[in-house]
This record gives structure tokens, C-alpha cells and sequence, in this order.
């Protein structure tokens, strides 16, 4: 990086790593991953059995009051190769259709293809953290978090729509934004994006000429 | 007060019921549809209450008829492309949007906006929350009948607006912030005619003052309604003058102004232990007038310099995660970016500040009177397309 602006945080961050140490001898082997960002941010993943456990844990031991939100992301690799790449692209350029990506995950590591997420603030001290499980593939499975946050009611139904995740204890989950017969899982990698499969890429648009632009050498200095 | 978890349980279990009751129309009370179009609803928002005489048994407010599916949207857009998409989501703070978005992809490619870009981003940052406060000051008084101060917003509110289209060339939708800077530098001359726009409306604020929260009526129609305790505010995820006015002392401004520049200044956080309906309006007039502070004391202190760090002409974010939130006008907003080195998000988690700010609706309407409802929902003010992005 040629800025001199940017700033260098602790290259180790001693709180953080002092409570993954703490959190890991409460969890126990439920505890599966940890990931730091030196003076900024943490994320641990545990396993799924104890995700509502987890969030209570750090409710009342660590003043994680805050619900921020809960989430989820699908770490499959689009099969329709990258989304820009829309058909009529690859007609248009005479490309071929791209082979899927390998399957990579992101902080604090992941095994299965689905992966609910959390976001809890600590709002006295000023620190949040990420929470992660992996749900396992067969079942798409979570215990539901309302219990100990009640205000994660809508964002279970907003997850369990768009994703087709199942909060077990979770006492009403109809859709919360799609209508009621909705059918397919919008969020999910598979899902296609239709408008993106018929039409040409939007960035193709830029190139055209104004009306008044003779001379193309102006339009192409234009940086 | 604290509430138990089984309380909580017991809550979210009524409202399920009373939903269902609702929906099969097999009740015996009364079922009152407020929207999707109503007046006091900012947009296409339905609630559904179940009456009991005039007192409100059960209110399940009903979203989606605004779904814009942006995370969706985002995974097919390039980084500079997505922040067109994300002006929408609350259209009357545009810019606001843009800039935790810019943050977080700013954080993965560890890119840091140049000073003068930082003061700038942040001007405008609290530009867009007093154009956007200023209607709810107005509005409010409207849902209770009280329409004079709504045409006092909307005339003032075109002071702050012309001088962000004067930058940004769009009233609403700026879609200027950039990854490493903003578009372009300020117009000649913006900074006086700022003031005298900021002049007017901290007129506009006394006046409100005087008009509205020294009138009689309006205290009695919001005194001790719609009370929403510290506990189950937190619970709920509330946050922005919703949260403040709870009496918790939280404002992302101060406690994480990562990449604006609210540390250079001297202002305050306001915060009202009541709660209610009241104390929502108190806060958000007390913060107009603190960001009308803080833009004038910004003005005056621009660093010069380029507005625009060296990046590179297309946008690759490294993979990462990264998760940025500011306090916008609604509340606090962030994204969570999740990014493979490519030229798209691979995914986009949006955290808009009205959705959690609705979800409390259930909880704190249930057993109010008809008329409360509507000044209740406006006092948690909230934006349709922030709810249902």
C-alpha cells in the first residue's frame, strides 16, 4: 500500500486473545474455531448443540446485552460459475461456462456448505462479537436463540425463509417478507438471480458514446 | 425491570397465537388493519391489531411489501455499483448508507480515506441526519393532528438538501462516497452558505421546540405511552434515539467512529431516562441541534489535500470478513461483507437500523389504546425501505 495514512493496529491483541483463552475453558470442545483481528474485531465458531447455550453464556458472563442481528451465509461456490458472468455475456465474448469454484469458508473456519451467524455488543465496554455454527447438512437445524434474545424472533424468520434453515423452538415461522407460497429459497447460492441470466452485463452500458462525443480520444481520457 | 427468558418466550408464543387467530379471522374481538397505506406508516407497513374494545390485545405488523432483495442484488454488483443499490434503503439519510459499506470494503482492502475526504464524508454524513430528523420532527407532531409543523420541515428541510445537492448533485441520492475518498472536492463558497443553511435550521429546531414539545397536547399524547424499558430495548437490538431515549448511553458516533472524524469535535451524547413516546422526540430534537454543532464546527476545520486515496481503477476486495456499523439517522446500520478477492461481494449481510427498531412493536403496543398506535409508531420512527430493504 502506497498511503502512509493507514494505520497499523496491535499486532497482537491481548483482551481479545485473554477472553478466546477464557471462552474456551467455559465451551469446552464446543469451541471449534477462533479468529482475531488484532484491535478490531473476534469471531469463534461453535459447535451447534451449544449455540443458544453460547449466546446465554455471553449474555449473562460477559455483558454481551446487545442483539445486533443473527444470519446466515451459503459457502457454496455459485454453480453458475461467478454471477457476472451471466450466459449472455459468455455468448456475447465466446467464452465457455466456468467450472464452479472449490468450496472456501472464511474466518473461523467451516465445514458444512451453511453457516448461521450472530452479532452480539457489549454496549459498557464498547466490544462485539461474531458467533458461528456450522449446521449440519442433513438436518439444516438450529436451536432457536428467542429465549435468550426475544428480539431475535424476526431475523429466525428472515433467515429460516431465505435460507430454508429450521430453528427448532422457534414457535411461528412463516415468511416473514416473501408471500406465502413462495417457492425456493431466494439467499441460496443455486438460486438464480434471473435478471442477471437474461441480461448483459450493466457495466457494458459505460462504453457508449454521448451525444456529442465526436472525438473518442475525449471520451477515453475521461478517467 | 428485567424480563425473564420465559416471559420473553411467553411473548413471542401470544404473538404467534394472536397472529394465527387473526389471520383465520376466528376471533371474537376486533381486527383492525392499519395500512399498508397509511399516512402514519412512512410507506407500505401493515399492522395488524387485534381490539378488545378500544385496547389493543395483539400487533403483528406485517413487512415485505417493499423487499427490494438487495442481498441478494449485491452479489451481482461490482464494489462501486452496490452503493446505488444501498442509497435506497433509507431514502431520506442517502448518504448515510453509503458510508458504512465504503468503510468495511475500505477495511478489507486496508485502504484509509485521506483527511480532508474523512471531514467531508463526515459533514455529509450528519447533513443527511438532520435532513432526515427534521421531517421526523415535523411528522410527528402530524400524527396528531398537528399539521403546521409538518410544512415547517419540509420548507427548512430544502435548506440542507440544496446544499447537498450542491456537492453531490443529487437531493436524495448521492451516491457519492467512494472506496478511498469521494467523488469530488467541495464547491466554493459551500462552507458559508452551510452556515447560513444550519442557521435556519436551528430556527427551525427552537420553533419545534416551542410549537411542539411546550404544547400541551403533544405531552399528554406522549408522556408515559409506548414506554420501552433499557432491558428489552437492548434485547431487541434497538438502537439510535429509540435506545437513547431508554436511557442507555450508547452512540456509535463516539464509541466506534471508525473512519469519520467525530473525535476532532466536542459534543454530546443525549440520552432520556423515561423511555416513552415523549422521550423519543426529545432526544431526536436535542441530537438535530447537536449535529447542527458538529457540522459547524467541522466546517471550520477542513484539512486541505486530495479527496481521494490512490486505488486502484477496478475494485478487487482481498477475501475477508469484515463487519462495519455507524450511527445512522434510524440507528446503528452495518454491513457485514463477506469477500472471496473477487470483483463482487460474495455475500452482503445488511444490518438496517428500522428492522430491529419495528420488531418491539409487538411488545410495546400490546394493551395501548387505538390512538396510541399511531403515535407510538411514529415515535420509533422508522423507514420502509430500511425495514424491508
Amino acid at each position: 500500500m502506497s498511503s502512509t495514512e493507514v494505520e497499523v493496529g496491535p499486532a497482537v491483541d491481548e483482551q481479545r486473545t485473554a477472553l478466546v483463552a477464557t471462552l474456551s475453558t467455559k465451551l469446552g470442545s464446543a469451541l471449534v474455531g477462533s479468529h482475531i483481528r488484532p484491535g478490531d474485531d473476534l469471531w469463534i465458531r461453535v459447535t451447534v448443540d451449544a449455540w443458544a447455550d453460547t449466546f446465554r453464556m455471553l449474555r449473562d458472563a460477559h455483558g454481551l446485552k446487545f442483539f445486533n442481528w443473527l444470519s446466515a451465509i451459503d459457502w457454496m461456490p455459485s454453480p453458475f460459475g461467478r454471477d457476472m458472468d451471466a450466459e449472455v455475456d459468455s455468448i456475447l465474448q465466446g467464452k465457455v461456462a466456468k467450472a464452479p469454484e472449490p468450496t472456501v469458508t472464511g474466518y473461523a473456519g467451516g465445514d458444512t456448505r451453511f453457516q448461521v451467524l450472530g452479532r452480539l455488543h457489549n454496549l459498557a465496554d464498547r466490544w462485539g462479537i461474531t458467533i458461528k455454527a456450522d449446521i449440519p447438512d442433513d438436518t439444516l437445524t438450529v436451536p432457536s436463540i428467542i429465549s435468550v434474545f426475544v428480539g431475535a424472533n424476526w431475523h429466525e424468520r428472515e433467515v429460516a425463509e431465505m435460507y430454508g434453515i429450521d430453528f427448532a423452538g422457534h414457535p411461528d415461522q412463516r415468511k416473514l417478507y416473501l408471500p406465502t407460497g413462495f417457492e425456493g429459497y431466494p439467499l441460496r447460492k443455486d438460486f438464480p438471480l434471473l435478471a442477471r441470466r437474461i441480461k448483459p452485463w450493466p457495466g457494458i452500458v459505460d462504453v457508449e458514446q454521448m451525444p456529442g462525443d465526436d472525438e473518442p480520444e475525449e471520451a477515453a481520457a475521461e478517467d | 425491570m428485567t424480563i425473564t427468558d420465559r416471559q420473553q418466550l411467553a411473548y413471542i408464543a401470544g404473538q404467534a397465537a394472536d397472529a394465527r387467530l387473526n389471520l383465520e379471522l376466528e376471533t371474537e374481538g376486533m381486527v383492525l388493519n392499519i395500512g399498508p397505506q397509511h399516512p402514519a406508516t412512512h410507506g407500505t407497513l401493515r399492522v395488524i391489531v387485534r381490539l378488545d374494545g378500544e385496547q389493543v390485545v395483539a400487533a403483528e405488523p406485517v413487512m415485505g411489501y417493499m423487499h427490494r432483495g438487495y442481498e441478494k442484488l449485491t452479489e451481482v454488483r461490482t464494489y462501486p455499483q452496490v452503493t446505488t443499490l444501498i442509497n435506497r434503503i433509507d431514502w431520506l439519510g442517502s448518504f448515510a448508507n453509503e458510508v458504512p459499506f465504503i468503510l468495511a470494503a475500505e477495511k478489507l482492502m486496508e485502504v484509509e480515506a485521506p483527511p480532508r475526504a474523512q471531514w467531508i464524508r463526515t459533514i455529509l454524513f450528519e447533513l443527511s441526519r438532520i435532513a432526515n430528523i427534521t421531517l421526523f420532527l415535523g411528522d410527528m407532531a402530524a400524527q396528531l393532528g398537528a399539521l403546521t409543523p409538518v410544512f415547517y420541515a419540509f420548507r427548512d428541510r430544502e435548506y440542507i438538501l440544496n446544499q447537498i445537492e450542491a456537492v453531490t448533485g443529487g437531493r436524495f441520492h448521492p451516491n457519492f462516497d467512494r472506496i478511498g475518498g469521494l467523488k469530488d472536492d467541495l464547491p466554493k463558497g459551500w462552507g458559508e452558505e452551510t452556515k447560513g443553511a444550519l442557521r435556519k435550521l436551528s430556527e427551525f429546531c427552537d420553533i419545534m421546540e416551542n410549537l411542539v414539545l411546550g404544547n400541551e397536547i403533544f405531552a399528554a399524547r406522549t408522556r408515559g405511552i409506548g414506554v420501552i424499558p433499557a432491558d428489552v430495548a437492548q434485547a431487541y437490538g434497538l438502537s439510535g434515539a429509540n435506545l437513547r431515549a431508554s436511557g442507555v448511553d450508547f452512540d456509535l458516533r463516539r464509541d466506534n467512529p471508525v473512519g469519520l472524524v467525530y473525535d476532532k469535535v466536542d459534543w454530546k451524547v443525549w440520552t432520556h431516562p423515561d423511555g416513552d413516546s415523549f422521550a423519543r422526540y426529545w432526544v431526536r430534537l436535542q441530537e438535530t441541534r447537536e449535529a447542527i454543532a458538529i457540522v459547524e464546527k467541522l466546517l471550520d476545520g477542513i484539512p486541505a489535500g486530495p479527496v481521494m486515496a490512490k486505488v486502484p481503477r477496478i475494485i478487487k476486495v482481498p477475501a475477508g470478513e469484515a463487519w462495519v456499523e455507524t450511527e445512522n439517522p434510524l440507528g446503528a446500520m452495518g454491513y457485514y461483507i463477506v469477500s472471496k478477492g473477487d470483483l463482487t461481494p460474495f455475500r452482503v449481510k445488511i444490518r438496517s437500523a428500522s428492522f430491529n427498531n419495528v420488531a418491539v412493536a409487538p411488545w410495546v403496543l400490546r394493551g395501548v389504546y387505538v390512538p396510541d398506535v399511531i403515535t407510538i409508531l411514529a415515535s420509533l420512527y422508522f423507514i420502509l425501505g430500511d425495514i424491508d430493504r
